[in-house]
């Protein structure tokens, strides 16, 4: 089981929060991966880049974005972080957006956080656990649904 | 059957595509080796491979290979990747 603690804790979240534009939300997540040291602000710039570049690929599911960029020296750990927003923004996503839940990664190597992608994997295709994730009030909650 | 995820960077989305394409082809009892790269190096390693799985976005990066491209809408859709899987196996 993965350590949801060490790779979400409190500080990785921002629930129900309001952001202009998807380069706000990804701002959002990059200042919670911040917050809980796993990366430095260089990481934000790089994941904005990397939608600026390569298209909203990032936005994978309906509502769900996972903003992350390449390794580099701006990643000091690995870990995510969990932006819900309160109103959905687009993304220029057309199978997927709007937008409505941001997961930041910060990952130094594909092994390293490949059981908490499997975890997070498990909880976002169960529709029953997804609706749950949307309603969770507190990281505690959130923490409980993943790992269930 | 050996399987190639695509996505930008090829550390995050393609590594949770690579998860729930193992977990459909389990529950499909299909034999799959899943790895995963990033779109730039993707047209080197994409012929040794049977399929190749990326996002819309992406998949115009990869013209030119020879093997088969389809592209996944919804990574976290089991039936929208098992449908894709099943085209496949034999």
């Amino acid at each position: 089981m993965a350590d949801f603690k060490a790779f979400l804790p409190d500080s990785s979240f921002a629930l129900d929060v309001s952001v202009e534009d998807w380069k706000g939300a990804i701002q959002r997540s990059g200042d919670a991966l911040v917050a809980s040291g796993f990366t430095t602000d260089a990481y934000t710039q790089q994941m904005i880049e990397t939608v600026e570049k390569m298209g909203p690929y990032i936005v994978i599911a309906p509502g769900l974005a996972l903003a992350h960029s390449r390794p580099s020296d701006a990643v000091l750990g690995t870990g995510l972080s969990w932006i819900r927003l309160k109103t959905p923004v687009e993304f220029g996503n057309k199978a997927n957006d709007p937008v409505s839940l941001v997961i930041g990664l910060a990952g130094r190597d594909e092994q390293e956080h490949l059981q908490v992608m499997s975890a997070i994997a498990g909880a976002l295709t169960n529709k029953e656990k997804t609706a749950k994730l949307a309603q969770a009030e507190t990281p505690d909650e959130i923490r409980a649904i993943l790992e269930g | 059957m050996d399987i190639l995820c695509v996505c930008g960077n090829g550390i995050g989305t393609s590594v949770l595509l690579k998860v729930n394409v193992e977990q459909a082809a389990a529950d499909l009892g299909m034999d799959v080796n899943v790895t995963t790269s990033d779109a730039g190096s993707a047209k080197g390693t994409a012929n040794m491979n049977d399929l190749v799985l990326t996002s819309n976005e992406l998949a115009s990066e990869l013209e030119g290979t020879t093997t088969p491209v389809e592209t996944v809408d919804n990574f976290m859709d089991m039936d929208e990747i098992k449908n894709i899987l099943k085209e496949y196996a034999d």
